[in-house]
């Protein structure tokens, strides 16, 4: 029996604390991600902060919380089955580096800018939604 | 390097960490926003649709409480239509036939100690540069 309506806060809260630690640490901010990929620019290497921080903390955390037998409200970790990396994963991140390459937007900004009063996070997540269904689509056809 | 910022960087990093370690702790899933998001626009209404849509909407409020309480700390790129376009599309592709993008392999992955996630992180800050510099130093820009 999952504790559902604790499942759906925390859901919420991590979906909070995420973006407040994405906008606090300047990554909402698509100049400073371009910033951080110029290196041959004014460089920034800021971004590799924020990464090393969040890796430090999930390094140790996650050691502990694997080792548990089930998540706290619901019976059983959720976890990624796949381990190698297949030709999917990489095209697919190929692809998805040149996007962020080219504006500065990965997924989780996106969301932490959509309601700031500014369209440009808007075009990106519907452009985003449509390269999903895109590929959802070509699965499909297959 | 005038925009280098490695407090507020490790702070929101260590934040971004904490959010990942909840989701899993208490709910047990990934906290990849990509994953979250493209599940929840591409698939069929299911038992997961809910949580996915607060942790959407949580992330879209932490931005709103950051810019609010904190400082504003978004800026718009200002690019013009047709390359926020055909970046997000280019993100969106990729990030679902790459199974995710800087949260889920970055954040999360990375603190598994996952070689998939690994190679993936690789991939997409390789090619993130790559685009960068030929936008900028070879084409000189957009």
């Amino acid at each position: 029996m999952e504790h559902i309506h604790k499942f759906k806060f925390f859901a919420f809260l991590a979906g909070f604390l995420l973006s407040f630690g994405i906008s606090y640490s300047g990554m909402i901010n698509p100049n400073k991600i371009l910033a951080f990929l110029d290196v041959a620019g004014d460089w920034d290497p800021t971004l590799l902060f924020v990464l090393g921080g969040a890796v430090v903390v999930t390094l140790i955390t996650f050691r502990f919380v694997m080792r548990m037998p089930k998540p706290l409200l619901s019976h059983k970790f959720m976890l990624p089955t796949l381990t190698k990396a297949d030709r999917p994963l990489i095209i697919g991140q190929l692809l998805f580096g040149i996007g962020w390459g080219l504006i500065g937007y990965c997924p989780g900004p996106v969301f932490s800018a959509l309601a700031l009063g500014y369209a440009e996070p808007v075009i990106v997540m519907a452009a985003m939604i449509a390269g999903a269904f895109l590929y959802k689509w070509l699965q499909a056809a297959k | 390097m005038e925009n280098f910022t490695p407090v507020t960087g490790l702070i929101g990093g260590i934040i971004i960490g904490l959010a990942a370690t909840l989701l899993l702790w208490f709910n047990g899933r990934i906290a990849g926003i990509s994953g979250i998001f493209n599940g929840l626009v591409t698939n069929k209404k299911n038992h997961d649709t809910f949580w996915r849509l607060l942790f959407i909407l949580g992330m879209v409020a932490g931005g709103l409480a950051h810019q609010h309480f904190i400082e504003p700390s978004y800026q718009p790129l200002n690019a013009p239509l047709w390359l926020l376009v055909i970046g997000g599309l280019l993100v969106g592709f990729g990030t679902s036939m790459g199974s995710g993008c800087a949260s889920g392999h970055g954040v999360c992955g990375l603190g598994r100690l996952s070689v998939r996630s690994l190679t993936a992180v690789l991939i997409f800050l390789s090619m993130g540069i790559l685009t960068t510099f030929v936008v900028r130093h070879v084409l000189g820009g957009l």
